[in-house]
């Protein structure tokens, strides 16, 4: 039913949704108050509609990062069987910020690989709030080149503030992990597919980002950097966050519009987090219907394909 | 030292033309000892200060006339104009702000493209404008980028960058993380054609051109205490919430972490690539 965390702009949602819950406890002994608890269900489902239907920028930014919405392990639960998660980057360490490993999707084996950003404190925290270390990214690297070797399509799913900014990080090569990602995946001899579940935050988002075909879902933004970041540098204020998400156009919409997406994949009313089972669904249908499409390019126009893809963003 | 000597003339030349450079008084100070600098004396160290060795921050120009033979290159992708995809607006909106920085340093964007001789042998370099709005890589800076390796890799010729930036431009935010990808699939085809990459780090360079061209070299090259990473030190600061080491990112930290093959000082960056590409480049 509905899930209890309201954002900002939703506080009429939040009240109606107390109300309701209070009738429910005493609506056991009073039955008669069945057609209220009705009446006030379909006005939550009328108002969620309205606000879905006018959000700005700023709001997108708030849903991207509702505390609930579906993470790259909630998609491999309803979207796909067998997942064998494969561990660590053979080098250093295995970085839980970033899932990766062996599924079917409807019987065609595939590579997964996303972020994860975890639910809960305990699991939030071991996953570093999915901001991955270089580890994580050469992780990422290891099983692309598997996929490649036995010739898997990937799917990646992107859902993070950004690349984790620490001393660790710097010291093992942050940057190379990221620069040596974004190489390998414009020349991998298999398909990506990318999916911008979230947050696609900054060079941390791309490192997993570069492919054959992009989508987003509908509530979730993809920008050079957080809007507080971006305010803070370019405004010099952070406090400027909001402004700055309006200016750098970064919902699936924006998006499409410069070229830097192909598809936006439709969320159900009042976000993802309100129903993982349609926006699974509808994950699911974009993904089977990609790998369908990219399958009939040979290898060699693929690649071709999407070599001119990136170099001619802004041509 | 002999090219150095017969570089000099074309040095001077060149920082009468153009304003990218230090200030134009005679007199400026050393930015870590503070010692007073005299301007025809820096242009014969190559704007390194004679007193403590520090490496002054010099233009894309400046760059190109130390290293092409006789400071003789012919720019190319020079026309490539900036756009305003986002329509962009903060306090100033983006066209103005590109507007200013033309006026400010005499070039057109951020990055200068060029192709010549060194030594002899012809070879494609790209300098970034460090003033031109922190020589932040937005879609001209890829575009040029990328227009010097396709000439690169038609020509035959190795391909050597000299960065310095404070990464992807924010006022194209997604157009402008996108110019990573597209500078590293560009270097990753001049890979597979087995032209050499020469990647030349100089003080600062971070954020989305550290996480990519930068870090790309088949040979990492830094010159001496240039910092570089991929967070500010700022950031980490907050985030980690301890004081960094005074060396965190800088060249010798990188050395030591292993990101870069080595370290060379400003008058030896010339004769080094030279004898680098002696050996690999055919
Ligand atoms: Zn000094």
């Amino acid at each position: 039913m509905i899930k209890r965390h309201f954002l900002e702009f939703e506080k009429p949602l939040e009240e109606i949704a107390d109300k309701i819950d209070a009738l429910e406890i005493v609506s056991k002994d009073n039955p008669e108050l069945r057609s209220q608890i009705d009446k006030l269900q379909s006005e939550f489902e009328e108002r969620t509609k309205k606000i879905y239907s006018n959000l700005n920028r700023w709001n997108k930014v708030l849903i991207s990062r509702h505390p609930q919405r579906p993470h790259t392990s909630d998609y491999i639960e309803n979207i796909f069987s067998n997942f064998d998660e494969l561990h660590g980057d053979r080098q250093f360490g295995d970085d839980p910020s970033i899932i990766g490993g062996l599924a079917k999707i409807d019987d065609i084996p595939v590579m997964i690989i996303g972020h994860e950003k975890g639910k809960g404190t305990d699991e939030k925290v071991k996953r570093n709030f999915g901001m991955p270390q270089p580890e994580g990214y050469r992780k990422a690297k290891r099983l692309m080149k598997m996929a490649e070797q036995f010739e898997l399509p990937i799917i990646t799913f992107v859902d993070t503030s950004g690349a984790y900014p620490g001393i660790e990080g710097e010291e093992r090569g942050q940057s190379e992990a990221i620069a040596s990602n974004l190489a390998l995946m414009s020349q991998l001899k298999t398909r990506i597919i990318i999916v911008v579940t979230g947050e696609g935050g900054s060079g941390g988002a791309l490192a997993l980002g570069v492919g054959d075909h992009v989508t987003m879902l509908e509530h979730a933004i993809y920008s050079v950097a957080s809007p507080e970041a971006c305010a803070s540098i370019v405004w010099r204020s952070s406090e400027k966050a909001e402004e700055a998400a309006e200016a750098m156009k970064l919902t699936a919409k924006d998006l499409i519009k410069l070229n830097i997406i192909d598809e936006i994949i439709e969320e159900p009313t009042g976000g993802a987090h309100r129903n993982y089972k349609t926006i699974s669904q509808n994950v699911r249908q974009s993904l089977l219907s990609n790998i369908e499409n990219l399958n009939k390019i040979p290898l060699e126009r693929l690649l071709e394909r999407r070599y001119l893809r990136l170099t001619e963003v802004g041509k | 030292m002999n090219w150095l000597t017969r570089l000099i003339p074309s040095i001077g030349k060149s920082s009468s033309k153009s304003k990218s450079k230090i200030p134009d008084g005679v007199w400026t100070s050393c930015p870590s000892c503070e010692s007073a600098l005299y301007q025809p004396e820096l242009q014969k160290t190559l704007y390194v200060c004679p007193k403590c060795d520090h490496h002054l921050r010099i233009g894309a120009r400046t760059r190109f006339n130390i290293f092409f033979d006789n400071g003789n290159f012919t720019e190319i992708a020079s026309n490539v104009e900036t756009g305003d995809p986002l329509g962009f607006k903060d306090v100033k909106a983006y066209p103005v702000r590109i507007k200013e920085a033309k006026k400010n340093t005499g070039e057109s964007e951020a990055l200068l493209v060029g192709f010549g001789k060194l030594d002899g042998r012809l070879v494609t370099a790209a300098a970034f404008e460090f003033k031109f709005m922190g020589g932040s890589m937005g879609s001209v800076v890829g575009e040029k980028f990328v227009q010097g390796i396709e000439q690169a890799i038609e020509s035959k010729t190795p391909f050597i960058c000299f960065s310095t930036s404070g990464g992807a431009r924010m006022q194209e935010s997604m157009v402008s993380l996108m110019q990573m990808a597209k500078t590293s699939a560009a270097i990753q085809k001049l890979k597979s054609n087995k032209l050499p990459y020469i990647s030349v780090m100089v003080d600062p360079i971070f954020g989305g051109v550290s996480a990519s061209l930068a870090m790309l070299g088949d040979i990492n090259i830094a010159e001496p205490k240039a910092f570089v990473g991929f967070a500010g030190r700022r950031v980490i600061e907050q985030t980690v919430r301890v004081e960094l080491p005074e060396d965190f990112q800088k060249s010798e930290f990188l050395l030591e972490h292993g990101a870069i093959d080595m370290i060379v000082h400003r008058s030896e960056i010339r004769s080094k690539i030279i004898g680098i590409l002696d050996k690999i480049s055919k």
